[in-house]
């Protein structure tokens, strides 16, 4: 195996030759002795035989035989120096030995020939391109055409060219360099099989080193000015084609189809879409389509976006169908093609689809729908490329429309997710979501509601062949939090609509089990309370109970979810929403539903709620909220109040009982018109918080030896001057004295712990007490009788 | 010039999907110096992009936070002022202002930042200021009708607090400011 060393010193004798031999052609041409540079230039041409070298070196070395041929054609054109005509010259070059050296002499003054304009340059030309043929090895075959390629370049009988005219016409050039390629092709082609199996990727590697110089030649057909549409299509491309399809070599085949591609303007290919696509089926196998159909589908979405007039010739030539027939066949005829590459293939028509008919659904769902015919054969996919671009097919519509209503619409889009595994379904669902919380779509119809959730259905409920184990605690979390935020994205001001969506979501999501409810049944308890407020204003269109609608018999829906949610373990929870229900209940003015909320939020309270924090905040939550109840008739109402109160003297801990009862006593004086003021009760209320503070006092005086901090007396004296200044007459000002009194006395007493915050707490109260006193009129008149001394502090 | 954000009661995802956009884009990180939350955000999500937004970050405990640990009620002093903060739905009557002074009383503050309304309020009374920075992203309450997005942002300078209110009304910000000044023992209010 030749080694990179051997290589280097190969090329090195080789350069060495072209210049030794070159010095003697300079002295030859400086003597105008034509024979002796023949006889040198051949001899330094004959370097170019060599077999030995990879086709980057060869190309050194062609290089420099090239440079040095730029001489000998100067002197070749000069006639006075050496005598010969150029007629004369093209047949005395023919008597040099070898064939190789022998045809580029003959090139080269064939391009003084032609440029003498002795003879008609499609003569010249098409002898050459056939003079050629004389050398088959693959290299300097190719590296001689190429020569042929570049020195005739500028003599080509273009329209507007000084070479055009009477016989020749552009069609010769046309002629010309299809030829050149057609041979160039043949050559390349052959390389690959030369030489042992074993070597084939080092022959790949030459392969495409030398691939640019077949791939010039359609280059320079792209750049002759008289190869308008006509010609292309009914000449240029079919023979490139037929070459492209004949040699039925992958590494050629792939690598020119991308080069029309790449070189012939979009518009020629847009009008010749029909040929140019037929010629992919006839491929080889292993020829990767899926890249080269892209890259055209890629440049047609430019050449769409690029200016507004372009878009009716689309049209005209039918372009979607064209390419999505084409794709079509190529799946069916590469039976082995892997499922990525259909996926593949499909993604880009669906990208040039979106950008060039983006208003056409119907194509986008033929795409999909292609798509799926595809994907029927599996059950689900397994190979992750695959299901990357069945993503990415799945979000571009969601990317471009910007609405993920427009996607609801597409009938093949769920058909296209049902093949997703567990995971990316999952994956792709929170797409989706995504997609409509950042745009802020809004969806308002129970039937597109019911569309997208059947889409998202892996993240509502368990579908078959999970297993719990495989997730993970924060992704769920996260998922369930999107679906409770995407309730919030759907809605109708409709209220007949929006009850109608209500229901659809409802139904959903009640099939996602205990692990599910606690996130996604607030939100719905949320969304029908606005709705409820809602028809709350148009009261006054309700015929009676003819209208679906109404507030009560969202109520009762609101009922039966609640309860859903109480029987899964989260019974805080259901409690409170419970009590949000009681209250709109209340502002509808409906007792009796009010009154049932309330019922099963106690029964919550007595059977559910343990945990003594959260027992304290629940019957807070239960006091608050029927404070503000104003529905409730006397027996109710005294029901309510009495449970309230029991179950807050019966809290764990005696300072929790004694804050929930003097909570109580606002149950019994509400500020409004018509609002309960039953003073009575009140003070009851705080005499029986103040016992319990007592209690409190004398068992921290028991077990700990000293008394607690005085804070709860405080907060007592609080309530009532708070009920004082209501106009509570059942609270004096005796009461307020003798209850500063025994704070006072409790802060000075041996046994009890100093805090300073209870003692500015208690500081800043009298300080309210004297603020009140100095302002004057009615309320400095109520104070005055109160006595406030501000006390020394106690020593320590 | 020390700029304190309140907020609260954004009730996500039961009430609201999200903060409204244009408030999104007025929170720049490394602006504010302090965030005070008065509770039911209601999860660790919004947390995490509150604290993106200002590191120091106070909340209180709302009755629907899915973190049950945040304390009930805290206390911070910046700069003269001292501040509490407390969610609110344990001082009954709810949004009964004398109640809350007596809170404010008790926790000796000389602001008491508190929500569970979604109603903004700023009011001086004898013992000080109470502001109500209202819900972040007008949630549905029971107590309040037509709830609009609102948060408060303060400018602490020495003795001199700004309260700047920013609500959105119709899908345009509103800003309206009220001043508060501090004297030796109390807080005195101006419009």
């Amino acid at each position: 195996m030749p080694d990179f060393e051997d290589e280097e010193k190969w090329l090195a004798e080789g350069i060495a030759g072209i210049q030794q031999n070159a010095f003697y052609m300079h002295r030859a041409l400086d003597s105008n002795n034509l024979r002796e540079a023949l006889k040198y230039s051949a001899l330094m041409l004959s370097e170019l035989r060599t077999s030995r070298l990879s086709p980057h070196k060869y190309y050194e070395l062609y290089m420099r035989a090239f440079d040095e041929l730029r001489k000998l054609e100067m002197f070749f054109k000069d006639e006075s120096k050496h005598g010969c005509s150029v007629v004369d010259l093209y047949e005395l070059v023919q008597h040099a030995g070898n064939i190789l050296p022998r045809l580029y002499l003959l090139c080269t003054v064939g391009s003084v020939y032609i440029k003498s304009k002795e003879a008609p340059a499609k003569d010249v030309l098409k002898d050459l391109v056939e003079m050629c043929r004389g050398v088959q090895h693959p290299t300097r075959g190719l590296f001689l055409r190429s020569y042929l390629a570049q020195i005739s370049r500028d003599k080509l009988p273009d329209i507007g060219s000084e070479y055009e005219g009477g016989e020749d016409t552009v069609m010769d050039a046309v002629e010309f360099v299809l030829q050149n390629f057609t041979e160039m092709n043949k050559l390349w082609v052959r390389i690959q099989q030369q030489g042992p199996v074993r070597d084939r990727e080092k022959r790949e590697k030459e392969r495409k080193a030398l691939r640019d110089l077949v791939g010039k030649n359609l280059h320079v057909l792209s750049q002759i000015e008289g190869v308008d549409l006509e010609m292309y299509k009914d000449t240029v491309l079919p023979r490139v084609l037929e070459q492209v399809v004949n040699c039925k070599d992958e590494l050629a085949q792939y690598y020119l189809m991308d080069c029309i591609i790449q070189v012939f303007p979009d518009e020629y290919h847009l009008q010749t879409l029909e040929p140019l696509l037929a010629a992919f089926p006839q491929l080889q196998p292993t020829v990767d389509i899926k890249t080269v159909l892209s890259q055209l589908m890629d440049r047609l979405s430019n050449y769409a976006a690029s200016s507004t007039d372009v878009f009716p010739e689309f049209l005209q030539v039918e372009a979607f169908a064209k390419l999505s027939g084409a794709i079509g066949k190529v799946i069916e005829a590469q039976v082995d093609m892997p499922i990525v590459g259909a996926i593949t293939l499909y993604v880009s028509l669906l990208t040039f689809t979106l950008r060039v008919h983006p208003e056409r659904l119907d194509y986008v769902d033929q795409v999909l729908g292609a798509c799926v015919k595809k994907l029927s054969g599996k059950v689900k996919l397994e190979d992750s490329r695959a299901t990357k671009q069945v993503v990415a097919l799945l979000s571009a519509p969601l990317d471009k429309y910007k609405d993920a209503v427009t996607a609801l619409t597409l009938s093949n889009y769920p058909r296209v997710m049902d093949h997703l595994d567990m995971e990316t379904n999952i994956a792709m669902a929170m797409v989706i979501i995504q997609s409509i919380l950042n745009n802020n779509t809004c969806i308002s119809t129970a039937d597109k509601v019911e569309t997208l959730f059947e889409l998202i259905k892996g993240l509502i409920k368990d579908l078959e062949g999970t297993s719990n184990d495989e997730i993970d605690e924060e992704d769920f979390k996260e998922e369930q939090n999107s679906v409770a935020r995407l309730i919030h994205m759907l809605h109708n001001d409709d209220p007949e609509e929006m009850l109608k969506i209500i229901n659809t979501v409802r139904m959903h999501i009640l099939t996602g089990g205990p692990r599910r409810l606690p996130f996604t049944i607030p939100a719905l308890v949320f969304s029908a309370l606005k709705l409820v407020r809602q028809l709350q204003s148009q009261d006054g269109d309700v015929i009676g109970e003819e209208v679906p609608a109404t507030p009560k018999k969202i109520f009762q829906l609101l009922n039966q979810t609640i309860e859903a949610l109480s029987s899964v373990s989260s019974p805080e929870l259901a409690l409170r929403l419970y009590l949000q229900c009681a209250e709109a209940a209340n502002d509808c003015d409906l007792e009796p539903v009010a009154y049932e909320f309330f019922t099963q939020a106690f029964i919550l309270y007595e059977e559910e709620v343990s945990d003594s924090k959260a027992q304290f905040t629940a019957i807070h939550m239960i006091i608050g909220t029927l404070q503000r109840m104003n529905v409730f008739g006397v027996e109710n109402r005294d029901t309510l109040t009495h449970k309230a109160t029991g179950y807050s003297a019966k809290l764990l801990k005696k300072p929790d009982q004694c804050r929930a009862v003097y909570a109580c006593s606002h149950l019994f004086w509400v500020d409004d018109q018509d609002g309960i003021k039953d003073g009575e009760r009140v003070l009851l209320c705080l005499k029986r918080s103040l016992r319990i503070a007592n209690a409190a006092q004398q068992m921290a005086n028991a077990t700990r030896g000293s008394s607690g901090p005085v804070t709860l007396f405080v907060e007592i004296l609080n309530k009532y001057l708070y009920f004082f200044e209501k106009g509570n007459p059942q609270i004096t000002t005796a009461a307020i004295q003798s209850l500063v009194e025994l704070i006072k006395t409790e802060m000075q007493s041996d046994t009890t712990t100093l805090d300073p915050a209870s003692d500015a707490f208690f500081t800043s109260t009298l300080r309210y007490i004297q603020f009140q006193k100095q302002k004057g009129g009615a309320i400095g008149e109520k104070y005055e009788p109160i006595k406030v001394m501000f006390t020394q502090k106690k020593q320590s | 010039m020390v700029l304190v954000l309140a907020l609260g009661d954004l009730h996500i995802p039961h009430r609201a999907p999200d903060l409204p956009a244009k408030f999104k884009s007025m929170l720049v990180p490394g602006k504010i110096q302090h965030i005070l939350c008065t509770g039911n955000l209601c999860i660790k999500e919004v947390h995490d992009y509150l604290k993106t937004i200002c590191p120091d970050l106070h909340i209180t405990r709302g009755e629907y936070d899915e973190e049950t640990r945040y304390p009930e009620t805290k206390i911070i002093t910046i700069g003269q002022f001292k501040l509490g903060v407390c969610h609110g739905h344990q001082v009954i009557p709810w949004g009964d202002l004398d109640s809350l002074a007596m809170l404010q009383r008790q926790l000796g503050v000389d602001i008491l930042v508190t929500g569970h309304t979604h109603q903004f309020t700023a009011y001086k009374h004898e013992g000080g200021v109470v502001i109500n920075p209202g819900s972040a992203t007008g949630a549905y309450s029971s107590i309040t009708y037509d709830v609009n997005p609102s948060f408060v942002l303060m400018d602490i300078d020495g003795l001199r607090i700004v309260v700047y209110v920013y609500e959105l009304i119709d899908g345009e910000v509103k800003v309206d400011k009220i001043d508060f000044k501090k004297t030796a023992t109390t807080t005195q209010a101006s419009h």
